[in-house]
């Protein structure tokens, strides 16, 4: 267990954190034509073995700048990058980039959004995840063809053997995605980091591919860091939840807590936005009015208060003052509405309308 | 796999019959056409001097009065299993594939052909392998330092040697490094393989160089181009996630899917430029394909234009044909539409 309201975290420069991932107060800019952008902008969390951390937000909140960070994958150059990233004891940031090289695909894992682009067309499944295994294993390549299809009949593949040699067109969406996984994890990394894992996917393939992410989750027993928008995704999944907007951490904490009583509007806004069976059918989803901020150029104060429908209450700085969250803090909200306030206003006007 | 290299071929073997079949026509229907007789063209045969007699037996050697598709599938037949031309007493036999005589030498002209083909052919493979070498390399190196000096200067010098006519180029490297230098041959020097392997190479030197800087160029930018945009791609990414080494990455991973375009446009220039690479032939007074077909076209020789177009279209037609099964080959994806 990371996170509950009262962890604080040690200063910069303090020794390795127990945390098997822990980042702090992280920043990304890429420097563009038209200004920097701060794609993420303070942003801390942690995660231990076995723990699902979902991260949440619209399209360009900086999800999945922060898993490329981790992962190490921005391309130098205009990107810089700065406070901390421990993995299992070892500083990313400031690591060489062979070391964090080594540590790609083997410690640390992604699966991408779309399965079809993500895997080279050329080469057959079978291959791409033989080269993924044999270069962090010097193993011959017949033991690591076995491995590869040991790792497509785990993610669920029927006839493994035959499928190994197929090429990536010849499966279809859902098997592209079991495939992927099986590449991501045929090292066994202790970090999964999957980036909208089903948004490509058809709706009765995206529930199979979340079962087998949380049953190999268990088998390897590995962190997993799910990045969507998708708050019914992370529902399925995630113990911890980090919702972000304009590259920040708005709200951080216990799923559980972040779905039966979120604090930030900002979340009040995703949940009402998502679709829910529950729901008579007349009723129409409500979208959060307004459209992300440029990153460029963010608002002063806070960043979501352009679109923050309870905005302007007595003597509250929204409009000047940044709520940011304490910079050692892993858990809150990053609003200026008092917490009591915060919990009425939910359970009086935003509960009955979900 | 199978049916769609057979598929290919028969492509390919009938738009060389429709290619035979339009080109004959515009050489032999289209001038009947606009008025003229079959003496008219027998007369090209036997020089200004003829009387109407001799006119007369050639027409009848040469079948001009036959009806055109008469003379289409004598043409035709000619080309497999040869001609035999009677003129009375003797009969003249042109062994296959026969493309008739010249007007002016008298001569067949497939001898000719095949005799200048050496050349052409020299040329243009060794060209190739230089323009293919360093196109690419320094395609692949630009894309990877986009926006640094190497590829400013790369790409400047690559649209110099695009917009560089040969006869500038080629012109321009005999005078400083053959008249003034004297470090290379002077032009029309040519020395087949067969009789001084080293020599035939150290003549080809500059019309080497010159034919692959023209397409070099050509071929950087284009390697640029496909570099840029496929290093980009999705699976890019998921080779850098596996943490290979760059330089599988770029090599195994990205050079491999922009190579794929490249493929293409090499067949196509590589198949055109051995039907004749005409000004670089004219400018270094090599005797091979190009030169032949623009001293044929000078003089009016209509078989020998005749020969030189439809041995350009095999080649380009059969280049054709190896880059489908090639890409066949390199992109998984071709096999099954």
């Amino acid at each position: 267990m990371t996170t509950s309201a009262d962890i604080t975290l040690t200063p910069s420069g303090a020794p390795a954190p127990e945390a098997f991932l822990e980042v702090r107060d992280l920043k990304v800019q890429f420097a563009t034509d038209d200004g920097v952008v701060k794609a993420v902008d303070g942003l801390s969390f942690g995660l231990e073995r076995g723990q699902t951390l979902g991260i949440v937000g619209e399209s360009g909140s900086g999800k999945s700048v922060t898993s490329l960070s981790i992962m190490g994958l921005h391309k130098g150059g205009s990107v810089s990058m700065s406070g901390e990233i421990w993995l299992d004891g070892q500083e990313l940031i400031s690591a060489s980039k062979e070391e964090v090289r080594r540590l790609r695909g083997s410690k640390a894992a992604m699966i991408f959004q779309d399965p079809l682009s993500s895997m080279h067309p050329f080469y057959p499944v079978g291959e791409q995840i033989v080269e993924a295994y044999r270069v962090h294993h010097d193993v011959p390549a017949k033991q690591a063809r076995q491995r590869a299809i040991d790792m497509l009949a785990r993610a669920g593949i029927p006839q493994p053997e035959r499928r190994v040699d197929d090429y990536p067109h010849q499966f279809s969406g859902g098997m592209r995605q079991r495939a992927m996984i099986a590449m991501a994890l045929v090292n066994n990394p202790s970090l999964l980091i999957a980036d909208e894992p089903t948004t490509a996917l058809d709706v009765t393939v995206q529930a199979q591919i979340l079962d087998l992410i949380r049953d190999l989750q268990v088998e390897f027993g590995s962190a997993v860091i799910i990045i969507t928008h998708d708050l019914g995704v992370v529902a399925e999944l995630a113990d911890d939840i980090l919702v972000m907007y304009a590259g920040r951490c708005m709200e951080y904490d216990r799923a559980q807590k972040v779905f039966t009583a979120p604090e930030h509007p900002y979340t009040w806004g995703l949940l009402a936005s998502m679709p829910r069976l529950d729901r008579e059918v007349r009723d129409r989803l409500k979208p959060i009015d307004g459209t992300p901020p440029s990153l460029i150029n963010l608002p002063t104060g806070c960043p979501f208060h352009p679109r923050c429908p309870y905005l302007g209450r007595d003597g509250i700085p929204c409009t000047t003052v940044d709520p940011h969250l304490p910079r050692h803090v892993t858990a809150g909200v990053a609003c200026h509405i008092p917490h009591t306030d915060r919990i009425r206003t939910f359970s009086e006007e935003v509960l009955p309308t979900l | 796999m199978v049916a769609y290299i057979i598929r290919r071929v028969f492509a390919a073997i009938l738009l060389l019959f429709v290619i035979s079949l339009a080109t004959f026509a515009i050489f032999f229907l289209v001038p009947r056409l606009a008025g003229a007789t079959p003496q008219d063209l027998a007369s090209r045969y036997v020089g200004k001097t003829a009387n109407q007699e001799q006119i007369a037996v050639m027409t009848q050697k040469l079948g001009f009065d036959d009806p055109i598709i008469v003379q289409y599938g004598r043409f035709v037949k000619g080309l497999f299993v040869g001609a035999d031309y009677s003129t009375g007493p003797t009969t003249e036999h042109c062994p296959a594939p026969c493309f008739g005589y010249s007007f002016i030498t008298q001569n067949p002209v497939w001898p000719d052909l095949v005799d200048r083909l050496g050349v052409t052919l020299s040329l243009a493979a060794g060209a190739a392998l230089i323009w293919l070498v360093v196109g690419v390399a320094v395609g692949v190196l630009s894309a990877l330092r986009k926006g640094s000096f190497f590829d400013r200067a790369a790409m400047g010098i690559a649209l110099a040697g695009v917009s560089l006519p040969i006869f500038f180029t080629g012109l321009l490297s005999l005078s400083i490094f053959s008249y003034t230098l004297h470090w290379f041959p002077p032009g029309g020097s040519y020395t087949p393989i067969t009789e001084n392997p080293g020599l035939w190479a150290y003549d080809l030197v500059l019309p080497w160089v010159t034919l692959a800087f023209l397409y070099a160029a050509g071929y950087a930018r284009l390697t640029r181009a496909g570099m840029l945009e496929t290093m980009n791609e999705d699976y890019i990414r998921t080779a850098r996630a596996k943490g290979l080494p760059e330089r599988t990455v770029v090599v195994k991973h990205g050079l491999r899917s922009a190579l794929t375009p490249i493929l293409t446009i090499f067949g196509l220039d590589l198949g055109l430029l051995l039907g004749g690479a005409i000004l670089t032939e004219s400018t270094f007074s090599l005797p091979g394909i190009g030169k032949y077909a623009v001293d044929a076209v000078r003089n009016n020789d209509l078989p020998k234009v005749l020969g030189v177009v439809m041995l350009g279209a095999f080649f380009i037609v059969l280049a054709n044909l190896i880059v489908d099964i090639l890409y066949a080959v390199v992109d998984p994806r071709v096999r099954l539409s």
